[in-house]
């Protein structure tokens, strides 16, 4: 019997959001006929719980103390036997740090494909098809697998998580395996970010190379801080230095759909697009009114950013 | 240190939405005119890392692979230009249309034909098919460990000592030579070669291998033993809907953009 297995991750001992953007995901891929749905997550058996609630039929989770240390390698035997146990021939990851280390890892292991960053997923004919960017986001490709397990990571944001339901059911157990660790971590540090996830907040406020100057951060989060949301930028922006790379919006840095995306000297490269095209609605600053990102927003500004958000600040202030 | 840098030719990642054209029918990117191919960007970072950590180590060799068209040559001399010592260009005719798994087995065969190293460096991703696999395949295919997203990479006797880019800060990790390592942009910028250095690389040598060359039987490669089957590509539509907020000065545009957004709900 075919199945789908999500490879769940755990953000401070806890699930984190996008494995049950994952779980939304391997519902609906059950209902077109995909099996039942098995979740896997290292650590311990009490996770299991909301990884059901969430939609989940069952739980196996890799209690190995070695699994924590999170590295591709020490995992890809542990779901590898998650894979075995539950018969699974599709299994999802989320396009994270952790999903772009161990998807490829695992697909290589098991000699089958994995097709990255899909935004869509569905079972034809009782085989995964998926849709996924490329051509930093200029292009799309729909792709099927040869081999199976058909190992996919899903884009944040694509899927939307089932509302917990404590009466669903269904049973966790645990398994063992762990892969020899060659890699050792030394370490971890997180980023510093004050307020709202970025990933999490209603509003975005994003800045580009076109704000000249790294201060012109401080305004911007004023901006954020009275609209209760978070602050971003552009590669550029973070390639210069101006602002950390965990604020990265992008392809290469995060995924975001906020309520308001507002884009202030952006011009909006195809790659910036890839992580905010999925925002309700877009704002755009710039001063170039053929820039990309006007003609993708819903209201615009052509001006200079300098003047237009102080006096927007002011303004937004009046309202409140 | 031997180390072996693996260079990607791609159509360049920042042609304009408005000139990136795509062939349905032969699910192909159509050459944009008059925009050259370039250098998987994320590539000369890993040549860039490659180059200084021998300068830091006292010395060592620096092999450059590419598999690609005749053209890749371009994309191999640039990584020469840079300081790179020797070329491979992978070409074949059933190169034609492979997936991103196939070019990961063909690198493997061509590393292991290149003989001893202690690193391979490559790119965190190539910026046409947006995948971040083949370094994860090669590792995988040679039994060598490997570390992604690198932002720096020091050697430590027989390990390396790698910081990695996570999505909410960062990883210290060490791994045994030898091992496989991608580079991010957040490596820094990597140096541009100056004219006397690409007068030096045109006399360097590119050694041309085809699949043959490598051991890559047939049913390993070509569009139609692809591991992820192309079914369709194309250029998603995107409709403009904008409204131009307009004023007599941009302090008065901004305020009327605060009131439309209020009125729309959207703060
Ligand atoms: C493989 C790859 C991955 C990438 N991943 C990402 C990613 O994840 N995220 C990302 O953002 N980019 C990414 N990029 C880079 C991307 O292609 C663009 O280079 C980048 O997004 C450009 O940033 P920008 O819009 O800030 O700068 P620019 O393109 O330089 O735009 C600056 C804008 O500011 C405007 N401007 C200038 N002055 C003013 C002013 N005074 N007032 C108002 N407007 C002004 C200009 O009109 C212009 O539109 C990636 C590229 C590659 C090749
Ligand atoms: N055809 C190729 N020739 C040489 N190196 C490649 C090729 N394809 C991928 N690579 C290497 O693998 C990295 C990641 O590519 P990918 O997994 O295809 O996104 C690139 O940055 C290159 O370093």
């Amino acid at each position: 019997m075919p199945g789908i297995l999500v490879v769940a991750e755990t953000a401070d001992g806890a699930i984190a959001p996008i494995s049950f953007e994952l779980l939304g995901a391997a519902r609906q891929l059950s209902a077109q006929g995909g099996g039942s749905v098995t979740a896997f997550v290292a650590g311990p058996e009490s996770l299991g719980a909301a990884l059901i609630s969430h939609g989940a039929d069952s739980v196996i989770a890799g209690t190995s103390a070695a699994l924590a240390s999170g590295t591709a390698e020490v995992l890809v035997p542990a779901v590898t036997a998650a894979i075995t146990q539950s018969g699974a021939d599709v299994v999802l990851l989320g396009q994270t740090s952790f999903g772009r280390d161990l998807g490829p890892a695992l697909a290589f292991s098991l000699k089958t494909a994995v097709a990255m960053d899909c935004v869509e997923l569905k079972i034809d004919g009782g085989r995964l098809r998926v849709t996924r960017g490329c051509y930093g986001g200029n292009a799309r490709a729909e792709h099927t697998w040869k081999a199976s397990p058909q190992v996919a990571t899903v884009k944040p944001k694509s899927f939307d998580a089932l509302e917990a339901d404590a009466g669903r059911s269904g049973s966790t157990s645990a398994i063992a395996d762990a892969g020899e660790a060659r890699v050792k971590v030394l370490g971890t540090s997180k980023a510093e970010t004050t307020g709202v996830r970025l990933e999490d907040a209603p509003v975005v406020v994003s800045g580009g190379r076109g704000l000249g100057d790294p201060g012109a951060f401080k305004m911007l989060e004023e901006l954020s801080g009275l609209l209760k949301g978070a602050t971003g930028a552009s590669r550029a922006a973070c390639d210069l230095g101006w602002y950390p790379p965990s604020q990265q919006v992008g392809l290469t840095g995060k995924t975001v759909s906020p309520g308001l995306y507002i884009a202030v000297a952006i011009s909006g490269a195809s790659q910036h697009m890839a992580g905010m095209a999925g925002s309700k609605a877009i704002v755009a600053i710039n001063k170039d009114g053929d820039a990309n990102m006007v003609k993708v927003s819903k209201f615009a500004i052509v001006d200079d950013y300098k003047k237009v958000v102080p006096a927007l600040i002011e303004e937004i202030k009046k309202l409140a | 240190m031997n180390i072996i840098v693996c260079v990607k030719q791609i159509p360049d990642p920042e042609t304009p939405s408005s000139s990136f054209k795509v062939d349905e029918a032969a699910k192909k990117v159509i050459p944009a005119q008059g925009i050259a191919p370039v250098v998987n960007p994320f590539d000369p970072q890993a040549t860039e890392a490659a180059l200084r950590l021998n300068e830091a180590d006292g010395g060592g060799k620096v092999t450059v692979i590419s598999l690609g068209a005749e053209s890749a040559r371009d994309a191999i001399k640039h990584a020469l230009a840079m300081g790179a010592d020797e070329g491979v260009l992978l070409n074949d005719p059933s190169f034609d249309g492979i997936d991103n798994f196939q070019t990961a087995v063909a690198l493997a065969k061509a590393i292991q034909k290149v003989g001893e190293f202690d690193l391979i460096l490559m790119g965190r991703s190539a910026a046409d098919w947006d995948m971040g696999v083949v370094p994860s395949g090669v590792g995988q295919l040679l039994g060598v460990p490997v570390v992604s997203v690198a932002k720096a990479i020091e050697k430590n006797g027989g390990s390396v000592k790698v910081e990695r880019v996570l999505d909410d800060g960062f990883q210290t990790v060490e791994a045994p030579l030898p091992a496989i390592v991608s580079v991010s942009n957040e490596f820094g910028e990597p140096r541009y070669p100056q004219l006397r250095q690409i007068m030096l690389a045109a006399k360097k040598t590119v050694q041309i291998w085809s699949a043959a060359d490598i051991g890559l039987g047939a049913e390993e490669t070509g569009a139609a033993n692809r591991w992820l089957p192309l079914e369709a590509l194309y250029v998603p539509k995107v409709e403009s809907n904008v409204e131009i907020i307009e004023g007599d000065s941009p302090e008065e545009k901004a305020r009327n953009l605060a009131q439309k957004l209020r009125a729309a709900k959207l703060i």
